[in-house]
């Protein structure tokens, strides 16, 4: 208890909405982006830099009143494929969603290789996920591999 | 295969493989024999930079089965140069033309070009990507030199980091239980993510410096020409260039089934007293190309 008690100092507990939990520390400011969180104006709790058995540093996203759809958790995925994200209402936990690395994305990540044609004309990207826990991309124009480390957000 | 683009070696099954060998066996048989197959079809090649041999050699399997071909051997002089996208490119010539044969610098753009055309889409080399006719032609003169393609201990020789022959090549023959052996300087070694495909379909494979060791054991040796420009240290390419320079008293001791295989152009890689050999199949390999050309064309037409 004692620990849970701390961990509530600091992240404070919200009424609605969605806990996004298990972010990279490094890829928390793209998960941000991704949902556009500038743009809201409910409010929002970020935390950076925590410790983490897993990840080694995390981060943790408390947004008030929204719950982000398919696609973005899909987004999510992608930077983050260990992330947590727990539904609440009324300050209670209704439903856990842990996010899957799709076989397959369309958009969202640019291909790392200069020379492929989507960096040259506009072609929505299309890539086979070849490996989900380092979470590697064959793009389906140049074949050649996007890995993790190089995920640039479209 | 009817109807479908072919853009990269993965798009085609063994079954289709071998459909492409025995068709290609057909025209090689009939040779002298002309064909009307094409009579009526228009064939476009869009070359978007320079690649003589491959474009003659495309041209030449259309003209041979009596179709016609419009299209440009270089970029400059079209609507590209005016700065129009491949897509639109692309889509206007297949209005034009029954089947597209392109080439283009850019990775990816075949398969792109395929997804816009209103026609089959033959890639005939999209950048450091794809050359997949290449890669077909290959596996029919294999083939065609050893009756089979099972089985075979092929040694790959030259520049394996940067050459998509070869890496095609020992993708497509991961089929058939083949042996590799690879050598090359230690600066144009073959890449990892090879070596573990072959490792995971459990294909043996070994790396050598040292030609002469391997050529014994060798059914076909498959050369590469070795760069300059790939080597960061001048001297370094001074120190190695001749060490994979394949001449006639090495082939002493070797399979008498054993053929020598280059996509050309050759520079000095294979000195020119291998040429009266046997053993030197490198220009049949050309010839082949047309009739592998032939029969990859009337099986996408759905003529074969």
């Amino acid at each position: 208890m004692e620990n849970k008690d701390l961990k509530e100092l600091k992240v404070s507990a919200i009424k609605d909405g969605t806990v996004i939990d298990h972010i990279p520390a490094k890829n928390l400011f793209k998960v941000i982006s991704i949902l556009e969180l500038t743009k809201i104006d409910t409010q929002i709790t970020i935390g950076y830099n925590f410790e983490s058995k897993k990840l080694g540093k995390k981060g943790i996203i408390k947004i008030s009143e929204k719950f982000p759809d398919d696609r973005d958790l899909n987004k999510i995925a992608m930077i983050a494929p260990e992330a947590k994200i727990n539904i609440i209402r009324d300050y209670a936990v209704v439903e856990k969603k842990t996010v899957a690395v799709p076989d397959y994305i369309e958009g969202i990540i640019r291909c790392m290789n200069p020379k492929c044609i989507t960096n040259f004309e506009k072609v929505v990207t299309r890539f086979d996920v070849i490996s989900k826990t380092d979470v590697n991309l064959k793009c389906c124009y140049c074949e050649k591999i996007t890995d993790q480390d190089h995920f640039e957000l479209i | 295969m009817k109807n479908k683009s072919l853009i990269s070696i993965h798009d085609y099954s063994k079954e289709d493989y071998f459909k492409i060998i025995q068709v290609a066996s057909e025209f090689e048989k009939n040779a002298g024999q002309a064909s009307n197959l094409l009579a009526g079809k228009i064939v476009a090649t869009l070359f978007f930079e320079p690649s003589t041999r491959t474009r003659l050699s495309f041209e030449s399997a259309v003209q041979r089965l009596g179709g016609r071909i419009i299209g440009f051997s270089e970029a400059s002089s079209t609507s590209v140069a005016k700065g129009e996208s491949l897509k639109d490119t692309v889509k206007t010539v297949s209005q034009y033309s029954d089947l597209i044969v392109m080439r283009h610098p850019i990775e990816g753009s075949a398969r792109w070009a395929s997804e816009v055309a209103d026609v089959p889409v033959v890639n005939a080399g999209d950048g450091a990507n794809q050359h997949p006719t290449q890669c077909l032609l290959d596996l029919f003169t294999i083939n065609q030199t050893q009756g089979t393609l099972e089985n075979l201990t092929i040694t790959l020789v030259g520049d394996l980091k940067y050459g998509r022959t070869v890496h095609s090549l020992l993708q497509a023959m991961s089929y058939f239980n083949p042996k590799f052996r690879f050598v090359s300087p230690k600066e144009l070694k073959m890449p990892n993510e090879y070596k573990i495909f072959l490792d995971q379909n459990n294909i043996e494979w070994s790396e050598h410096e040292d030609l002469n060791l391997v050529l014994p054991e060798s059914d076909i040796v498959y050369v590469t020409r070795v760069q300059k420009e790939r080597f960061s240290d001048p001297i370094e390419y001074e120190r190695v260039k001749n060490a994979y320079v394949l001449h006639k008293s090495m082939l002493e001791g070797t399979k008498s089934n054993m053929r020598i295989l280059h996509p050309l152009p050759r520079v000095n890689e294979i000195n020119v007293d291998v040429d009266p050999t046997e053993k030197a199949y490198y220009f049949q390999q050309a010839l082949n190309g047309v009739y592998t050309r032939m029969a990859i064309i009337s099986l996408i037409l759905g003529l074969k």
